[in-house]
């Protein structure tokens, strides 16, 4: 090798790698961007629409100076832009104020909320997956067949049932008529004070204390709103894995390898499903997104004591603060899991990486 | 239909079908006829124009068809009646008649659905073919923004801005609309980029059109056609959103039978009389599902090229 095809190597590796930091702060400026506009965005619904905060503190009837010293106080006097630098410097020490409701700091009512929240969606996410998928390569392998069909139907229900009703219809049925599962909340009032919450996530902490009677009610608690979330995750993930199938079972690798002789199961699920995978991570990792969502509607329904009852429940009292805290941090999640898969995908696809 | 061209009455699909259109109006005609025989061949599609169309006899003839008033029942002989032949689905806490109550919704369900469409699909279409036409670093911030949007989670954006706006249906309206017009500037944007390359644009561009002028006339009416199919997709989203707020006690407000709120209502009584919740619900279901069915329907008939 010459020297001067050493110093192109060189060149080359320099310039991926600098290829790679463009990426990387490309991505870097794109969390930024996003963020700051959540923020502008809530600090925009927070302080600009409401009447105007001061009175909705002290009442209309206060005396002019009152007025003047808590507008000072809430930094009120003082230009947008520079309220808005102290709201972003604030949320990002996570303090979101104090919930008029509950009387705690916001963001302690959210830590506490936020288990169950996660707990359900991922359960619900779990479900989707691990049914979703093999039924979506089913489909996609029988085209026209049973599986295809109820793909299919399934889909379509999923776009168009509203998800609190099928919960309430789902109680009906499963709680109320048959007595399969456990009703609303996450536990039986009895076990409920015996049990010292260690993570928060109801299923490890009555495994860890080996109360295994408690742990089989929280389970019959939790698998009906999971299985409904579930449901929703299974129709997403069953139709996209079924479309990348189709895609990937018409590339000519899979010709080739049925010319080799390879079993069609192991085209199927070794090659194929390999590369559809790809894709696939990102509408899982979607997916979960749009559960964490989802779950405002069913934690109402459930009585669930998640993020979603929270903010549901300050919005009813006009908590400001939970509930504009309880936008950012699902809108944070949001955003970090839109990312994260956008990353995923880069780092599974082999061919993003020359670009 | 000019008198040069009047096809006899059997040639009708022959003058609409024809390969050398004499007029614009034909070619449009015949173009409008192809797609219909795609879109009318695809018999779920046909299910689906049929309700929506019979959602919208309903909402028009409501008054008529509706057997018992909305609002108003008989707290002492008709509370909480299972469905029967007088009140087919049955009646509320309030001694109301579901089913009349469920003819009156349709109509807020309509005024959701047209509003939010109204109000989202020419923000959507503004910002695309602009920043399509424009690029460089118009496109560049629109986008951006387009993209912060979409990387919000909707229904909880929309939540937060009718918690600030105030309960109502017309402020359920807005926060929907807020919330779903990034779609639309998508797609517009995409049509747009091929469209700008096409030499009629150059054409009309060397005769001193402004870029306003060009946008408007010549680029937008022809994202049209995507969006609309787009939207009509969308429609169940914004049922499902509209009847979620209503649910959460954020859209319509009592006594408006908005079916969201309905079911809100009927979860009370869930246990017992499950019709309350039950029945509402189903209308939502058939609603949506028309939609979705009539969108699937519009977007294989308008592009032969996304059909799976």
């Amino acid at each position: 090798m010459t020297i001067a095809e050493q110093t192109r190597g060189g060149g080359r590796r320099s310039a991926r790698l600098l290829r790679g930091a463009d990426t990387v702060g490309r991505f870097l400026l794109v969390i930024f961007l996003t963020y700051l506009g959540l923020l502008a965005v809530t600090f925009f619904i927070g302080r600009v629409i409401p009447i105007d905060p001061v009175l909705a503190v002290v009442g209309d009837r206060a005396p002019e100076h009152v007025i003047q010293r808590v507008r000072e106080e809430m930094g009120l006097n003082k230009p947008l832009w520079e309220q808005f630098f102290i709201y972003c410097r604030k949320v990002l020490q996570g303090d979101f104020g104090t919930s008029v409701l509950t009387s705690n700091p916001v963001m302690q009512d959210i830590r506490r909320a936020f288990p169950a929240t996660i707990e359900l969606a991922t359960l619900g996410t779990i479900m989707g997956a691990g049914l979703g998928v093999p039924l979506g390569v089913w489909a996609a392998v029988r085209r026209g067949g049973v599986a295809d069909q109820l793909v299919r139907v399934m889909g379509l229900i999923g776009y168009s049932v509203p998800i609190f009703w099928l919960g309430l219809m789902g109680l009906l049925v499963f709680y109320a008529r048959l007595g399969w599962v456990g009703g609303p909340g996450r536990i039986d009032v009895a076990y409920e004070y015996s049990l010292t919450p260690v993570t928060g996530f109801m299923l490890l902490d009555t495994a860890i204390a080996g109360e295994w009677e408690a742990f089989g009610n929280a389970f019959s608690h939790l698998i009906l709103p999971a299985s409904l979330l579930g449901y929703f995750s299974l129709a997403y993930i069953s139709r996209m894995t079924r479309s990348f199938m189709l895609n990937e079972l018409n590339q000519e690798y899979v010709i080739a390898a049925r010319a080799k002789g390879l079993t069609e199961t192991r085209i199927i699920w070794r090659h194929a499903l390999r590369n559809a995978m790809v894709p696939l991570v990102t509408v899982i990792a979607l997916s979960y997104a749009g559960l964490l969502e989802g779950s405002v509607l069913t934690e109402t329904v459930f009585a669930w004591p998640g993020l979603g009852l929270y903010i549901t429940n300050s919005l009813q009292n006009a908590d400001m603060n939970a509930v504009l805290g309880g936008t950012i941090v699902v809108g944070s999640i949001f955003i970090g899991l839109n990312l994260l898969s956008d990353i995923l995908y880069r780092l599974l696809d082999p061919r993003t990486k020359t670009r | 239909m000019s008198a040069v061209n009047a096809p006899s009455p059997g040639g009708w699909r022959e003058w609409l079908m024809s390969d050398r259109p004499q007029s614009r109006r034909q070619a449009a005609l015949g173009r409008a006829y192809g797609g219909w025989r795609t879109f009318s061949r695809n018999r779920l599609a046909m299910l689906g124009l049929a309700i929506v169309i019979a959602l919208l006899l309903v909402a028009l003839f409501a008054n008529q068809l509706a057997p018992y008033s909305p609002y108003i029942g008989d707290l002492r002989t008709t509370r909480l009646l299972p469905p029967s032949a007088a009140h087919w689905f049955g009646t509320d806490d309030q001694g109301r008649d579901i089913l009349s109550r469920i003819i009156h919704g349709s109509r807020i369900t309509l005024f959701v659905v047209v509003l939010v469409a109204i109000l989202a699909a020419p923000i959507g279409l503004v910002v695309g073919t602009v920043a399509g036409y424009s690029g460089g670093l118009i496109d560049a911030a629109l986008m951006r923004i387009t993209d912060i949007f979409l990387a919000f989670p909707r229904l909880i954006l929309a939540l937060a801005f009718v918690a600030a706006l105030g309960p109502g249906i017309e402020n359920a309206v807005i926060a929907i609309a807020i919330t779903s017009w990034p779609p639309y500037a998508r797609i517009a944007r995409a049509e747009t980029l091929t469209i700008r390359q096409a030499d009629y644009i150059a054409a009309v561009q060397l005769m001193g059109a402004s870029p306003w002028r060009i946008v408007l006339r010549h680029i937008m009416p022809l994202c049209v056609s995507s969006v609309i199919v787009r939207v009509t997709l969308d429609m169940a989203g914004i049922i499902l959103t509209a009847a979620g707020l209503g649910f959460l006690g954020l859209g319509a407000q009592p006594p408006t039978p908005e079916w969201g709120a309905m079911i809100a209502n009927g979860r009370l009584y869930v246990l017992d009389q499950w019709w309350v919740a039950a029945a509402p619900g189903a209308a939502i279901f058939l609603v949506s599902l028309a939609f979705n069915l009539l969108g699937d329907g519009l977007r294989d008939a308008l592009d032969p090229k996304g059909v799976k």
